[in-house]
């Protein structure tokens, strides 16, 4: 038995919901009293890989493959499933991010597992083993019950804190086999977005929306998001309009994410943008309008002019950093 | 070419959610509609049999005959019949082993399902589709062109777009960005009440996950309000309150 973590990396790091991930994976591990394993496919150096140990990995599978370069579903599931069976794994933990949402539905059909996908917690109970997760986007909550044997569970980045321990892991090199024509996908070209902070990892996020009046006026949005170390996001209409590009754009229709930390200017709140949003640990709207339906899911509300109140609040976000440095 | 779009029923995005004892959605007074990403893979696919001259498009859905209305939309809009599995959608796995039966029979050239569901929010039947057909599957595709047996797509990863290339028969999830929903016509909605609804039974497959109950997220607590010319109250507020700067 044993609790098998997708460690994602990405060009050969790790992520930060890569550490979630295997931080989950060895709290439910502790929860059935096994061991945690880790699988790492991908040109990852041996001294990043023996580190997951730090993060709760007893070891770490390590498959580097030519063909597996370039990601495939289908190749990755299928190197996924094989080492749950050489590790004899009940359960399989994923990272819900974009690479965890094509392989997910894959490695638990393959399994016959029972998938939770985006669950934000471990497991309240592990007979029946409940695992609770966000529905009807973000409006409610469910406990969903998984019946079989062995259990796929794709976490959500940014809802459950990175574990540190001492430790380092032992790494075995892993060689799965492929049935022939598994991989029909070809990658041609990836574009990467020129933000600093990739919003969905992004622990801060300052977004604005429509009351900003015009693309020229994100400046002080960008200088805010940079104090900050934030990541940057709009609301729909924002991206429509070509003010802001669409990777921006979150929402019912846009991304979805869970910041520590979520500033809103200039943004009403509508029930289709808050579905994206709501699950923010702390969420700041700052709105000329006292009425604006946000205030209502906000835990600090600013009622003002964005184009005096952000600048002020620049100015501050420096005198703290000044004061803490 | 053959496409099959897989349509979920779901409430309208407005909806205010409520539950019966935690168990059951009270669905009195909520629209259903089709889930929004279901309706763009439905538009790709109508686009593209339209440029190609010929083909069909078959919508497929997993649930009760309460669902009609919402697969009479999908005919209006332009598909040319629709089937339903008479089933309750359990789970995500229930939903994709039937339609994988169906597939298995028909040899479509193109499967293709929402990016999610907005109110299970599971985003897997794509790939399990994929997995029990031994298809390739391309999840979160915000492009969508056709080359003879050669699909090419962009899909969103982390942090940016992919552009990649892959023959047919394969299964995707659509996101914003493949097409522009279609409002139906009068003609649409007219042919549609003619055009073929079959109805067939589901196979026998055990559920591997079970909604026991739905709660409400908590309410916030009372938003705490920062006069506008005190952003220095609000910075150290979100260090030593709220810790999170
Ligand atoms: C099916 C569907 C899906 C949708 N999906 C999404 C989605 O994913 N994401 C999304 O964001 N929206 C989505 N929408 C749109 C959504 O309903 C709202 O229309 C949209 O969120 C409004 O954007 P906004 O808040 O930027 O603009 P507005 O609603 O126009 O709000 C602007 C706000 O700025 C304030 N303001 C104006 N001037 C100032 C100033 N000087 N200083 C401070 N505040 C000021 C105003 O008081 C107002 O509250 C969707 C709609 C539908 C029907
Ligand atoms: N009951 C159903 N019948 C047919 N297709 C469905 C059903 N439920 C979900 N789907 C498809 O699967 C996609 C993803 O749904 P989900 O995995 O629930 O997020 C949806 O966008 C639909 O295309």
């Amino acid at each position: 038995m044993s609790v098998l973590v997708f460690a994602e990396n990405w060009e050969g790091k790790f992520k930060k919901s890569t550490f979630e991930a295997v931080s989950y994976a060895h709290a439910i591990a502790k929860q059935l009293s096994t061991g945690t394993v880790a699988l790492a496919i991908g040109p990852v150096n041996e001294e990043d890989l023996k580190n997951l140990g730090k993060y709760g990995a007893d070891k770490v599978i390590s498959v580097r493959q030519e063909q597996l370069n370039n990601f495939d579903a289908q190749g990755f599931s299928s190197v996924i499933i094989q080492a749950a069976q050489k590790e004899a794994a009940t359960v399989v933990v994923i990272s819900y991010t974009y690479t965890g949402k094509n392989i997910s539905g894959r490695v638990a059909a393959g399994m016959k597992a029972g998938l939770v996908a985006g669950t934000t917690a471990l497991p309240s109970a592990i007979s029946p083993f409940t695992v609770r997760k966000k529905c009807f986007s973000g409006k409610a909550l469910t406990d969903v019950v998984v019946s079989s044997e062995t259990k796929v569970l794709a976490l959500t980045p940014n809802s459950f804190s990175v574990v540190s321990m001492e430790g380092s892991a032992i790494v075995e090199s892993f060689d799965p086999k492929f049935k022939e024509g598994a991989f029909r996908t070809r990658v041609k070209e990836v574009k990467k977005n020129s933000d600093k902070v990739v919003l969905t990892e992004a622990e801060l996020v300052v977004s604005a929306g429509r009351g900003m009046k015009g693309p020229e006026n994100w400046g002080m949005i960008e200088d805010l998001a940079n104090q900050l170390g934030a990541g940057l996001a709009c609301s729909k209409p924002v991206a429509d309009m070509d003010w802001r590009p669409h990777h921006e754009h979150v929402g019912q229709t846009g991304i979805t994410i869970g910041p520590n930390l979520y500033v809103a200017i200039g943004i009403s709140g509508a029930i289709q943008h808050l579905a994206g949003v709501s699950s923010s640990k702390v969420i700041v709207v700052i709105n000329s309008d006292p009425e604006a339906p946000f205030f209502k899911a906000a835990d600090y509300g600013v009622v003002g002019d964005a184009f005096e109140v952000v600048p002020r609040l620049i100015a501050a976000v420096k005198n703290f950093k000044a004061g803490h440095s | 070419m053959k496409f099959l779009v897989c349509i979920s029923n779901v409430p309208d995005t407005t909806a205010k959610i409520t539950f019966t004892e935690g168990k059951t959605l009270n669905s009195a007074g909520i629209q259903f509609i089709i889930n929004p990403y279901d309706e763009i893979a439905l538009t790709r696919a109508l686009e593209l049999k339209e440029a190609a001259g010929g083909g069909t498009v078959t919508v497929v859905h997993v649930g009760p005959s309460s669902v009609e209305p919402t697969i009479r939309k999908a005919l209006a809009i332009g598909a040319d019949d629709a089937v339903r599995i008479n089933a309750d959608p359990a789970d995500a796995f229930f939903v994709a082993s039937q339609i994988a039966e169906f597939a298995r029979k028909n040899n479509f050239d193109l499967i293709l399902t929402g990016r999610e569901s907005i109110d299970y929010n599971s985003a897997q039947v794509a790939g399990m589709l994929g997995e029990l057909l031994g298809l390739p599957s391309v999840c979160v595709v915000t492009k969508l062109d056709i080359n003879g047996t050669e699909a090419l797509l962009e899909r969103e990863i982390d942090g940016g777009k992919e552009m990649l290339n892959c023959s047919l028969p394969f299964v995707l999830s659509a996101q914003k960005g493949m097409a522009e929903p279609r409002i139906p016509n009068m003609r649409g909605i007219m042919s549609a009440r003619t055009k073929p609804l079959q109805v067939i039974e589901p196979v026998a497959v055990i559920p591997l996950t079970q909604s026991l109950k739905y709660d409400l997220p908590p309410a916030k607590q009372s938003c705490k309000m920062v006069a506008p010319d005190k952003m220095d109250e609000l910075v150290g507020l979100l260090h030593s309150e709220a810790k999170v700067i």
